[in-house]
């Protein structure tokens, strides 16, 4: 008499890669990617001791910040960065609404479709510090390219996700304007806007908190703001400066977070 | 003959007073414009901006033709970002993972004490770009891939460990329940339970963040942090806009590239 022998451990099934030579393939890649790719690594490990010394000042310097004594610097690069995050959004959201219509396909004929999705793929195709390096080089150092800057990169972020959102509103409401005899522009403003507005406001809100974020970027390759401000403070080796710099990144970062996520929840 | 009235008025979207408080919120908004503006060009020299359309087009002429002869110089800087990206994503979804199980509310050791820590850690850094990461690399540990790593590794902490996070939230309870219901030990729990739920969302989030990264370590050479940005460093700096160019197109073709790799492999995950 045989019973069949019950099975006492149990393996989990593979969740994503079903096919055992699949997976053997892939953990054979990965393991001579990492060779390759740690080989080429090359690393300095004096220069990195040497800097584990500079390191610990550093977070001494995060501890123990220092807003005072650089604190006029601070605050100028800190009014540039407010000022030409607000009115960079600003402006790009006024440019990116038309674009944003544009590019709509159920708004816009062919041709103008083609070319909205044009001004938006380049301008997300490009990195913000390379396009800021480029209005330096043109308009010269300081905030005026810095702002430039940002208002071409919410071009791109808020008409693409606007033009997404028209595509894919309530038809229904269209058509009962439509069938009132009204004109393209009379569809727009009441059918179309009221249906998106909430959405603009939320994304605004948010392209304003990214916009401070990047304006702390910009700066490195001076395009004005606080960046510029912080890249001086460590090229001088003042931690401490640089510490309160950070730290006053991150709590208008938070606050921005909170109050812009607050607002979008009361207005929606 | 009475006339009805109320026919003939114009309808209106909102009450009066509505549309009162409407237009102060848009004057109030147009008058911080104006005084941003203010603020911002007052130190601007606009001789400058005047003479931008005429910069634009010497830079233009100066970037044309690419000079295509630099790409196999380029070859090398391009697999060192390439690196830097994938290393730093490696890294930073290392260090994310116990970020993420100490930030959820279902899986947190310490309510109190360990979760306040962790969601510190996910906003501070995502609060701060992977350029002032290098920025700081840089001065500390000497300019090379190695702090190009670290930084990417560290902005990516704060990305993976928030989406991860909300998916360890987001699992489904009944899935646990029953997992414990058999007499699973808290390590058995987290490696029946939960991980299967969450691994589908766990393989998106890195290879999207592996794709963020591939593009911002294009740029992280600006600050010395090693790759190609290094190379177009070098380019700015001796004025040789030929190379741009080719740099330009190079870093483009990739991101493109890395952006339909990720959007393929997060298709067939999810």
């Amino acid at each position: 008499m045989t019973t069949q022998r019950y099975p006492t451990t149990w393996r989990r099934p593979p969740q994503i890669l079903k096919d055992r030579r699949w997976r053997i393939a892939i953990q054979i890649g990965i393991v001579v990617y990492l060779f390759l790719a740690i080989g080429t690594v090359e690393v300095n490990w004096s220069r990195v001791y040497d800097g584990l010394e500079r390191g610990q000042r550093f977070v001494m310097g995060f501890l123990q910040p220092d807003f005072t004594s650089r604190w006029r610097d601070i605050s100028q690069g800190l009014v540039e960065s407010l000022t030409m995050t607000l009115t960079s959004t600003v402006i790009g959201v006024a440019i990116s609404v038309p674009i944003g219509i544009g590019a709509a396909r159920n708004l816009a004929p062919r041709w103008v479709y083609y070319v909205c999705r044009a001004i938006i793929a380049v301008s997300r195709a490009l990195q913000e510090v390379i396009i800021a390096i480029f209005f330096v080089a043109m308009f010269g150092f300081g905030p005026f390219a810095g702002f430039l800057t940002l208002s071409f990169a919410t071009i791109g972020f808020i008409a693409k996700l606007v033009a997404d959102d028209i595509e894919e509103i309530d038809e229904a409401q269209v058509e009962a304007v439509r069938a009132t005899g009204a004109s393209w522009a009379q569809l727009v403003n009441y059918a179309v806007q009221p249906q998106v507005m909430p959405r603009l406001i939320g994304l605004s809100l948010y392209r304003l908190d990214i916009n401070f974020r990047e304006s702390a970027v910009i700066g490195i390759v001076g395009a004005g703001g606080i960046g510029a401000t912080l890249n001086t403070a460590i090229d001088r080796y003042e931690y401490d400066s640089a510490g309160a710099i950070l730290l006053i990144i991150i709590g208008i970062v938070m606050i921005a977070e909170y109050s812009s996520s607050y607002l979008r929840k009361f207005l929606q | 003959m009475t006339e009805i009235s109320h026919y003939r008025q114009i309808w209106s979207h909102r009450t009066p007073r509505a549309r009162l408080l409407l237009w102060a919120g848009w004057l109030a908004l147009v008058a911080l414009f104006v005084w941003c503006w203010q603020v911002m060009t007052q130190d601007t020299i606009w001789f400058f901006v005047a003479d931008a359309p005429q910069q634009a087009a010497d830079i233009g002429r100066r970037m044309l033709p690419p000079r295509w002869s630099y790409l196999p110089e380029l070859m090398q800087p391009l697999w060192d970002t390439l690196n830097i990206a994938t290393l730093g994503t490696l890294g930073g979804v290392i260090m994310a993972v116990p970020v993420a199980f100490f930030a959820a509310r279902n899986t947190t050791p310490s309510v109190t004490l360990l979760r306040p820590v962790a969601l510190f850690i996910i906003v501070a850094s995502r609060s701060i770009n992977s350029l002032i990461w290098a920025l700081l690399l840089v001065a500390i540990i000497g300019p090379g891939l190695l702090a190009g790593i670290v930084a990417i590794a560290l902005r990516s902490i704060g990305f993976v460990g928030k989406l991860l996070y909300e998916a360890i939230e987001e699992t489904d309870a009944r899935q646990i329940e029953a997992i414990e219901a058999t007499g699973a030990s808290a390590a058995q729990v987290l490696s029946y339970g939960i991980v299967p739920q969450i691994m589908p969302a766990f393989w998106g989030i890195t290879v999207f963040r592996w794709d963020i990264n591939i593009r911002e370590s294009t740029i992280l050479g600006l600050v010395g942090a090693g790759g190609i940005g290094l190379k177009l460093q070098g380019s700015l700096n001796t004025l040789a806009w030929s190379q741009v160019s080719v740099i330009l197109l190079l870093i483009l073709g990739t991101v493109v590239l890395s952006e339909w790799v990720s959007s393929r492999v997060r298709q067939a995950i999810i």
